[in-house]
């Protein structure tokens, strides 16, 4: 496949396709809609269901249904109505169907606006519909990880029976850059579909697919199933990148748009001396626990930056327990922290941490 | 010489346990006509030797369970949801019959949204809408189908137009929607409806068979637990005080088969 000039929104959508995706139900919200109407023209395209829904409501429990009867499916959407969607979530999570969701975060709390923000990360990855329930979490720094994390998500979703979240923001949705797409892998055949699934009771047992029991102990025992799921998942699924790491005095830890942004700020400040690098999760579900716990024992600070006021802060605390200063830096409501306020604050931490550091020329931080 | 009459030929069974019932005993009250709906869709089922293609939605309410009692494979959907879950099923399974089973509280209040938009896209699935003017499984409350003066355990002096509103009348609602096909209200209070009522199941399923749109089965049904009535004056407060607010009939049909499908 040739690399191509893609908005994120149309290459998530298409991605989506090319995974074998043969049913998306949306509702329009900006910054995502773009994947909605490429969905619109594409899917009955190739005879694949596309339905707009009356609302998000509406939508995840279409995907549900979808999902219920064994295909591949998804939907996206932006915060406000991925908030819609905690419902059906939980109920996807009770009976273990797998799905994919997009979610192209957007400023918030309430109706908030349409610029890019993170402050998602504790409804999606900590779950924020009913229940003990996990769902898989990745989150893209590019366009080109908007796409393969996509097809990723359909992969742990079938491997897992689970909900995957890609979980991107605004700035991914809209923006255009060089990416490539993967081929076109065909959709599962009808007669191959799932043992579990929902396709008619002929030759076997009637299938049922349900998040209900009844008896508080049965219920107990299917959360303790899940719970083991969920640690085979964090056993084996979780993922992240480690930048510029291996001398550094000072991590800073980030995911997704901010962690590009910190990229650019990280650039700079190497080159006025300070050894900084990044710990990017792509994983946020399944945490990358081990590795960043590592981290903090070889590093004598690390900084948090967010799209947020500290979401993800609460879990790298948790995982660095005081073996080094947790600082934070965090723009919200749908500003982006741009890379001059990082250095500011990466070049702070490296003055109090007695770092002999020079001023960098202003154009290396590109 | 015998006199013995000649042996007759081997007797026919005319009534029987109809297969797409499982043979789990209900958790329905006595007197609850849930039975009697759960039977008559699954005879229709049976008639239609459609057991080993046909998907069932159940909803929240007393037909929570509904998935033990049919020998179908089942989804237990979100309260109100069954609709969009059934029409994520059917359109990527079209091959399938797909049915959902939903109490009034259930599709005229929670689901409102999803009923209407499911006959908006004219979705060929069917409904099968169990009114019984009340919450039942939460004890008793007052639903949007809770007549004028009803009591109820949220209604303790009786519904009151001025801050309660009165009965909605969902098949006459769902009837001016152009993608609906087929939408009628029928009884379980008597033997004659009954019979109606299973017809009325079986057109609605062959609506969906010939692909006309929506369809949808209103059931006028009884609950003599949170009514507080015996089972038989249950039905009679169907026939004396439900029919009258919610008149039985056919809201919607399809004209001719040809002319539908054009």
């Amino acid at each position: 496949m040739a690399r191509e000039l893609l908005k994120g929104n149309v290459a998530f959508a298409e991605a989506a396709i090319r995974a074998g995706c043969e049913a998306y139900f949306g509702y329009p919200i900006t910054p995502q809609t773009e994947a909605l109407e490429h969905m619109a023209v594409r899917m009955p395209e190739l005879g694949r269901t596309f339905v707009q829904a009356e609302s998000e409501v509406a939508a995840i429990n279409m995907v549900y249904g979808a999902a219920a009867a064994g295909v591949r499916t998804m939907t996206s959407s932006s915060s406000p109505g991925v908030s819609l969607m905690m419902e059906g979530l939980s109920y996807m999570a009770g009976s273990e169907v797998p799905a994919v969701v997009v979610d192209v975060m957007r400023g918030g709390p309430g109706l908030g606006n349409i610029a890019p923000a993170q402050s998602d990360y504790t409804q999606m990855v900590k779950g924020g519909g009913h229940g003990d329930y996990r769902q898989i979490v990745l989150a893209p720094a590019s366009v080109q990880e908007l796409i393969d994390h996509t097809v990723l998500a359909f992969d742990l979703a079938d491997r897992y029976r689970i909900v995957s979240v890609v979980l991107a923001d605004g700035s991914l949705g809209q923006m255009m850059e060089g990416a490539e797409l993967p081929a076109m892998r065909p959709p599962r055949a009808a007669d191959a579909s799932p043992a579990w699934a929902l396709s008619g009771a002929k030759g076997r047992d009637t299938n049922l697919i349900s998040s209900i029991h009844l008896d508080p102990d049965e219920e107990e025992r299917f959360n303790h199933h899940l719970q083991a799921k969920y640690a085979a998942i964090e056993a084996a699924e979780i993922r992240y990148e480690e930048h510029l790491l291996d001398d550094a005095s000072i991590a800073v830890v980030a995911f997704g748009t901010a962690a590009r942004l910190a990229k650019t700020a990280i650039a700079g400040e190497r080159a006025a001396g300070v050894a900084v690098g990044l710990f990017r999760p792509i994983t946020l579900w399944p945490f990358p626990t081990d590795a960043l716990r590592d981290l903090s024992e070889r590093v004598e600070a690390i900084l948090v930056v967010e799209m947020n006021m500290g979401q993800m802060l609460e879990d790298v605390q948790r995982v660095v327990a005081e073996r080094c200063p947790v600082g934070f830096f965090g723009r919200t409501g749908g500003v982006m922290p741009m890379p001059e306020e990082i250095a500011a604050r990466i070049r702070a931490l490296a003055v109090e941490l007695g770092a002999a550091v020079s001023d960098a020329p202003e154009e290396v931080r590109t | 010489m015998s006199v013995l009459a000649p042996p007759e030929p081997a007797l026919t069974p005319v009534y029987s346990y109809p297969d797409a019932l499982t043979h789990v005993p209900t958790h329905y009250c006595p007197g609850c006509t849930h039975g009697i709906a759960h039977r008559l869709i699954a005879e229709v089922i049976d008639e239609m030797a459609a057991k080993e293609r046909t998907i069932g939605v159940a909803s929240v309410g007393c037909s929570v369970f509904a998935y033990r009692y049919f020998g179908v494979d089942f989804a237990q959907a979100a309260h109100g949801r069954a609709p969009a879950m059934a029409t994520g099923v059917k359109r990527v399974r079209p091959e399938a019959l797909v049915f959902t089973y939903q109490g009034d509280g259930d599709l005229a209040s929670i689901g409102a949204a999803e009923i209407l938009h499911a006959a908006v896209r004219g979705e060929q699935i069917t409904v099968f809408f169990v009114n019984n003017a009340i919450y039942g499984m939460t004890g008793g409350q007052m639903a949007p189908t809770t007549l004028l003066g009803q009591t109820t355990t949220s209604s303790p002096a009786g519904r009151d137009r001025a801050t309660m509103g009165t009965v909605l009348r969902m098949s006459e609602l769902l009837a001016q929607v152009d993608g609906a096909a087929y939408v009628v209200r029928r009884s379980l209070h008597d033997v004659v409806q009954i019979k109606r009522a299973k017809k009325a199941i079986r057109r609605a399923f062959e609506v969906q068979e010939q692909g006309l749109g929506f369809a949808m089965v209103e059931l006028l049904s009884s609950c003599p637990t949170n009514w507080g009535m015996t089972p038989e004056a249950a039905l009679g407060y169907i026939r004396d005080e439900m029919v009258p607010a919610f008149p039985l009939g056919d809201f919607k049909v399809p004209e001719t088969r040809a002319e539908a499908g054009a």
